[in-house]
Parts: structure tokens; C-alpha cells; sequence
């Protein structure tokens, strides 16, 4: 896909922090979706990316709303223009892990359930950055972070978001991540084309919160891919997998290294990776137990 | 045409005859029936609009704010704890200057659990930016529902309609439901210049610095003080079509009245039965019903209490620590007027109980002989 930046709908003058993984999401979901979009925003990083008021750093319509409330309020909105017979503008609620796995949960899964006509992004950075890097259940196992300090770092894995979605049936629920625009824009134009609750899980590296250097987020989410760490599947209907990246051999990366260059996991002993590496191993182990056993066709 | 109708019902009506696009909703006793008797008239074709069956009131004032965002007439109905966990929305809304017309069902707050009516609920909302309206009986309430979208969308500010609960969510009375075709002279389509809208995209809500905030929350505060004058000329305009008008203020006999109560709700009907009553005995008596609660109608309630040396407040609720809210309202807008009464709070009524003539004769008998201005409120039991 060729875009040049007038066509962008990110544009410049936003206030995201050098090497921000969220705004090249925002981007390249726009760059599908189009001007026909109504973005849904609570509390989050993007927040404070759109800029101050009156500039805005998205040329198409934003409405901010509470940290807990991306979904229900995405869901009026497109309650709104199908009242009006406008069902062709896209409705894309945007938000972070915190406002997705935590606080945003019960009306995501609400609207979920309800399969309401939204495309529900969850850029995730794996903590509440926004309000300066604490943990989230989406804040992997061995992570520092504000509330986890190193001493007593997150002895918890990550949460399984996917597999909540996919619980909910929904017709699509898809992960994705920067270092891999066309898989991603793939996801979204196929989530555009369809009707009902589709949910992408977007992989987010953040310099800040993770303590790396901000001109390696787009290795970091591809090393995350590599490592296994975030592998890269859509699900269909909740019950058919389809794997969309597999690393090959060559590429294969332990964790490790993944997590070398992130401060945040610096304080970790070879037998706390190591647990991270069985966590990561597992989960893959699974994932490939489902796509063989449920494929989508 | 005339109908036999429980308050809750007639919620249901006025939604319908307001041709609402997207109702937002979650059951709560006592305001659960307004969600059924909606979602019956939405699968038969009777009312229009779109409902959305969401997971909790949070969501569903969301839900509301959103649609309302791009451009929809909206209705939620909600009470005591569902308002409560609406909290933040509300405020969000107001800020989002959404129109939305809410219905509160009274009722009085857990621990201990009590479904009966109490209007600390809504009262508790007082600083939210939204407009309340009290309303007294269930022509009064289908009535009121109308006027609470001509003056939200007017003002772009939310109007929460306030009734008690059972006393009118179930009661049935008789109520003339108005043609549609009369209510869309009187209601036009909802019209926003400013919504979500791709062919003119604006961000909605971003930051900003104190300046701007505040300069933002002035032209709010502005706003609602104009629902004083959008209010009555509202009124005017439903009784012109209708032959109904309500005022934002409801004195009885205070021309010459030595003691008047003061009271919102149900409360207000009895209470012109008490005062008859006290008449008779000799006691110059009155009453004032207040309608419009945000903004306070203080000038309304002055003109209405003259001369009267006393106001007793009735009120339904509590500011726990500082005593019956209406009494704070009337004291704090009083203070500013050349002539003052003596003002004796009464909170009375938490958690149900009847107001009857005789309750409200006796409270009115005490507050009578009560001797001296007084800070502290007076508990009175029914
Ligand atoms: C009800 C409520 N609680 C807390 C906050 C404070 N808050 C704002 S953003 C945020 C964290 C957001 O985390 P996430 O969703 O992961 O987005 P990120 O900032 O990482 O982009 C928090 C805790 C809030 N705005 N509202
Ligand atoms: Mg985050």
C-alpha cells in the first residue's frame, strides 16, 4: 500500500514520545480504515498524542470519553449513525491494555456479547504509561514497573485477552504488531469488511515504559514475534484459529534476547527467563494445538 | 387520549411520542418497568428507537453520551444505586454537552437495603452540570419528558426528570396521552449544528489548560441558568398546544400565608391538602412546590413566599452533616434578598414512608411554634 503523508490521517504535531509504538498503529489502521471514521478514545497514551485542544493530531472525527467506557460509547455511536442510515462510516474504539484487560473490560465485554458493529483496537504497551508506567494484567510476568518495583517484580503472566474475546464468539478477533504493517493492514481491511464486534490486539513497544531506546521499537515488536513472545493469529467466530506469521527456524529467538535490550526486566535472574522462556513455550504449544485443531478453513 | 397509566408507563409514552433514536437502559427497581414496558413497545413497532440492552448503568449513560455525540435523541432511566454508578457519565456528559434526557426513579440508598423513595440520590447529582426537574404526578411526568428534550436540546445541556418512586413509578393514574402528531409541533427532530460527523471532523474533548477549561465551564454554568427563562418559555408553549402548565415554581395559598412549606415531588399534592386543612383550623398556611431544581429558582420561590415570615422545607433527603438539601438551596439563595425569612429545615420521609395530610399538618403545627432562626435541621418521624 502506497500512501503519501497528505493522505495520511495521522499527521504530524502530535506529542507522543520518541519511538512511540502507538502512533504507527493509529496510523496504519487509519491508512486502511479512511476518512469515513469515528474514533472513540478513552484515557490512555493517545489522550495526550492527540494534542491539545484545538489542534488534533487525527484528521478524522475523535470523541474523548472515560477510561472505562471505549466500547459502550463506540457502541452508541454507532447506534447513532445506523439510526441516521450511515452504515458505511466506521466506528473504532481505540484503546490501551489498561482500558482494555482492566477497567474497559466488563463494557467491552458487554458490547462483545452483544456483537455490536465496532472495530475495538487495543494498542497494547503492557502497562498504564499514561499515568507513568504501572502495572496492568497485561504487564508480562518479571516486569518492572512504578507499582512493581524490581524487588517485587509482577510475579503474574500476562492476561489472555484473545482468548476472553474468543470466548465471546465474536466474528473476528485478530493480534497484530507494528513490525508487520501488511499482516496488520491485512487484519484491518478484512475486520473492515465485515460486520460485527471485531477486535484487534495491536502489540506496542514503548521506550519509555519499557526502558529501551526509542529507535528500537520496531525490532522489539518484531523480536516479540520471534521470540514467540507475541505470536501473530486471527480467530474466527471465537472457534476457527488461523496462524498468520510463523517464525522460521532461523528466525527463532529465545526470550532471552527479546527482553536483553529492556531495562524493565534488567533485575531478572536465568531462572526467573527461564520461566518466562516455559510460560512462552507453553502458550505457543497450545496455540498450535488449537490451530491444528480448529483451522479456519 | 385519556389513559389509565403507572408513572413508569407514562415515561414509556413520552419516550415513544418523542420519537427517540437510541435508548440505553439497565433495570433497577423501582425503575425497572420503564425498561420493560420500553423494550415491549420497541419489539411491537410502537416506539422507534433503537435499544441497547447494555451490561450496567455506567455503560448505558455511555452508550447514551455517544450516540448523543453523533447526533441522536437519546433516553436513559435509571435510580438510586444505577445513578450512583452513572456518576462519572454524568458529569462527562454535561461536559460533552449532550443532550440526553434522563429519568430518575427516587429512591433511597443502601446500606441497609431500602427500595422506597428518597431523593438523595438525585439531589446528590446537584453539581454535575445537569438541569432536574421534580415532578408531582404522572400527567406531570409524561408532560415533563417532552419539555426535557425542548430544553436540553435548546440549551445543549442534560435534563434529569425526577419522580418518587412507587408513590408515582407505581401508581396509576389517569393521563392524557397526546397525538403524535401534536408532539411533533411541539418537538421538532433533534438537529445538532456540532456532532460526530467525518465530512467535518473535529476532535471532542481534547485537552486543555485552566484557562479554556474554565472559560468552558462558565459558558455551562451560563447555560443552565438559562433553562430559568427556557423553562418557562417551554411551559408556555406545551400549554398553548396542550392546555397544560406547570411553571418552574407551584405556590398555594402563600398570598397571605404566615408558614409556608416548602416541597417537591408527590409531597407537594399532599401538602395543598395539609394546608386546606390548617385553613380551616385557622392556621395561615401555604405551600410551594419547587419544579425546577437546577438551576435553584430562587427568584421564582422568593416572589412565590411575599411577605410570609416562616418556609418550612420539607425535604426528602440528606446531606449527611449539613442537613436537607432543598433547605440549604433556599437558605444559600435567600441570603442575598432584602427580605429573609426564618427557614426551618425538616428532613423527613428517608427511606418511604408517607407523607399523609395529617403527617404534613403535624410537621407544619411544629414548625409553627418552633421559636428563633435555627442552623441544625429538624428530624421529623412519620
Ligand atoms: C476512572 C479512571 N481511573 C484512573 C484514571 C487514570 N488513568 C488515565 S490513563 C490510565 C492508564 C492507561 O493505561 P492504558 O489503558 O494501558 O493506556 P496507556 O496509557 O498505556 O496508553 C490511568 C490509570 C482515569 N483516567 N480514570
Ligand atoms: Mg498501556
Amino acid at each position: 500500500m502506497n500512501v503519501t503523508v497528505e493522505q495520511e490521517f495521522v499527521c504530524r504535531g502530535h506529542v507522543a514520545c520518541p519511538g512511540c509504538g502507538a502512533v504507527l498503529a493509529m496510523r496504519y489502521v487509519l491508512d486502511v480504515l479512511g476518512k469515513k471514521t469515528i474514533v472513540v478514545l478513552p484515557a490512555c497514551c493517545w489522550s495526550v498524542i492527540n494534542n491539545r485542544y484545538p489542534t488534533a493530531a487525527v484528521k478524522v472525527p475523535l470523541f474523548h470519553t472515560a477510561f472505562e467506557t471505549a466500547a459502550c460509547v463506540a457502541t452508541g455511536v454507532r447506534a447513532a449513525l445506523d439510526m441516521k442510515g450511515d452504515n458505511d462510516t466506521h466506528v473504532l474504539a481505540w484503546a490501551g491494555d489498561g482500558g482494555t484487560f482492566d477497567i474497559g473490560l466488563q463494557a467491552l465485554s458487554g458490547a462483545a456479547e452483544r456483537n455490536d458493529d465496532i472495530i475495538y483496537v487495543c494498542y497494547d504497551n503492557e502497562a498504564y504509561m499514561n499515568t507513568g508506567i504501572q502495572r496492568s494484567s497485561s504487564t508480562p510476568f518479571g516486569a518492572w514497573t512504578t507499582t512493581t518495583p524490581a524487588k517485587t517484580f509482577k510475579t503474574k503472566q500476562k492476561k489472555n485477552i484473545m482468548d476472553i474475546m474468543a470466548a465471546h464468539r465474536i466474528p473476528y478477533a485478530a493480534t497484530a504488531t507494528i513490525a508487520y504493517p501488511e499482516d496488520l493492514m491485512n487484519k484491518v481491511r478484512y475486520a473492515a469488511g465485515i460486520r460485527g464486534t471485531r477486535f484487534l490486539h495491536i502489540f506496542c513497544p514503548c521506550p519509555t515504559g519499557w526502558k529501551t531506546a526509542p529507535d528500537i521499537t520496531v525490532e522489539l515488536s518484531r523480536n516479540a514475534v520471534r521470540a514467540r513472545a507475541f505470536p501473530l493469529y486471527e480467530v474466527f467466530d471465537g472457534t476457527r484459529y488461523r496462524l498468520t506469521h510463523e517464525p522460521a527456524q532461523e528466525d527463532r529467538m529465545p526470550i532471552a534476547e527479546y527482553i536483553k535490550p529492556q531495562r524493565r526486566f534488567a533485575h531478572l535472574t536465568e531462572a526467573e527467563i527461564q520461566v518466562m522462556q516455559d510460560h512462552a513455550d507453553e502458550e505457543w504449544g497450545r496455540l498450535m494445538k488449537v490451530t491444528e485443531t480448529w483451522p479456519a478453513g | 387520549m385519556k389513559q389509565v397509566l403507572l408513572g413508569n408507563f407514562a415515561v414509556a409514552r413520552a419516550v415513544a411520542l418523542a420519537r427517540v433514536d437510541v435508548i440505553s437502559a439497565y433495570p433497577i427497581t423501582p425503575q425497572t418497568l420503564i425498561v420493560e414496558e420500553l423494550s415491549e413497545m420497541c419489539a411491537r413497532g410502537d416506539c422507534g428507537a433503537k435499544f441497547i440492552k447494555v451490561e450496567s448503568e455506567h455503560s448505558a449513560l455511555a452508550c447514551c453520551m455517544g450516540a448523543s455525540a453523533a447526533g441522536a435523541r437519546t433516553f436513559t432511566a435509571t435510580s438510586s444505586h444505577g445513578l450512583l454508578l452513572m456518576h462519572e457519565m454524568i458529569h462527562w456528559s454535561a461536559g460533552a454537552r449532550t443532550p440526553i434526557v434522563m429519568v430518575n426513579v427516587n429512591r433511597a440508598i443502601a446500606p441497609p437495603w431500602n427500595l422506597w423513595s428518597e431523593q438523595t440520590d438525585s439531589l446528590s447529582q446537584r453539581d454535575t452540570g445537569w438541569i432536574q426537574l421534580y415532578c408531582e404526578n404522572n400527567q406531570e411526568v409524561l408532560d415533563t419528558t417532552l419539555h426535557a428534550y425542548r430544553i436540553a436540546e435548546q440549551l445543549r445541556v442534560p435534563v434529569m426528570l425526577v419522580m418518587d418512586a412507587f408513590i408515582l413509578s407505581h401508581t396509576s393514574e389517569v393521563v392524557d396521552v397526546p397525538d403524535i402528531a401534536q408532539v411533533d409541533r411541539f418537538l421538532p427532530p433533534y438537529n445538532p449544528e456540532v456532532k460526530l460527523d467525518p465530512a467535518d471532523p473535529h476532535s471532542f474533548g481534547s485537552i486543555t489548560g485552566g484557562a479554556e477549561y474554565q472559560e468552558l465551564k462558565r459558558i455551562r454554568h451560563e447555560a443552565i441558568l438559562r433553562a430559568r427563562d427556557v423553562a418557562l418559555e417551554v411551559d408556555s408553549e406545551f400549554d398553548a398546544i396542550f392546555g397544560r402548565k406547570y411553571g418552574i415554581v407551584q405556590p398555594y395559598r402563600c398570598d397571605d400565608a404566615e408558614l409556608i412549606l416548602l416541597t417537591s415531588g408527590t409531597t407537594a399534592g399532599t401538602a395543598r391538602i395539609a394546608v386546606d386543612a390548617l385553613r380551616e383550623e385557622g392556621v395561615a398556611a401555604g405551600t410551594l412546590k419547587v419544579r425546577l431544581f437546577r438551576p435553584f429558582p430562587a427568584h421564582a420561590i422568593a416572589e412565590g413566599v411575599g411577605d410570609a415570615p416562616k418556609v418550612a422545607v420539607i425535604d426528602r433527603n440528606v446531606s449527611l452533616g449539613a442537613g436537607g438539601i432543598f433547605a440549604q438551596e433556599l437558605k444559600a439563595a435567600f441570603y442575598d434578598m432584602d427580605r429573609r425569612p426564618e427557614i426551618i429545615g425538616i428532613v423527613s420521609g428517608l427511606g418511604g414512608g408517607d407523607f399523609t395530610p395529617e403527617a404534613i399538618a403535624r410537621i407544619a403545627h411544629n414548625a409553627a411554634s418552633a421559636k428563633g432562626r435555627r442552623g441544625e435541621a429538624v428530624w421529623e418521624a412519620l
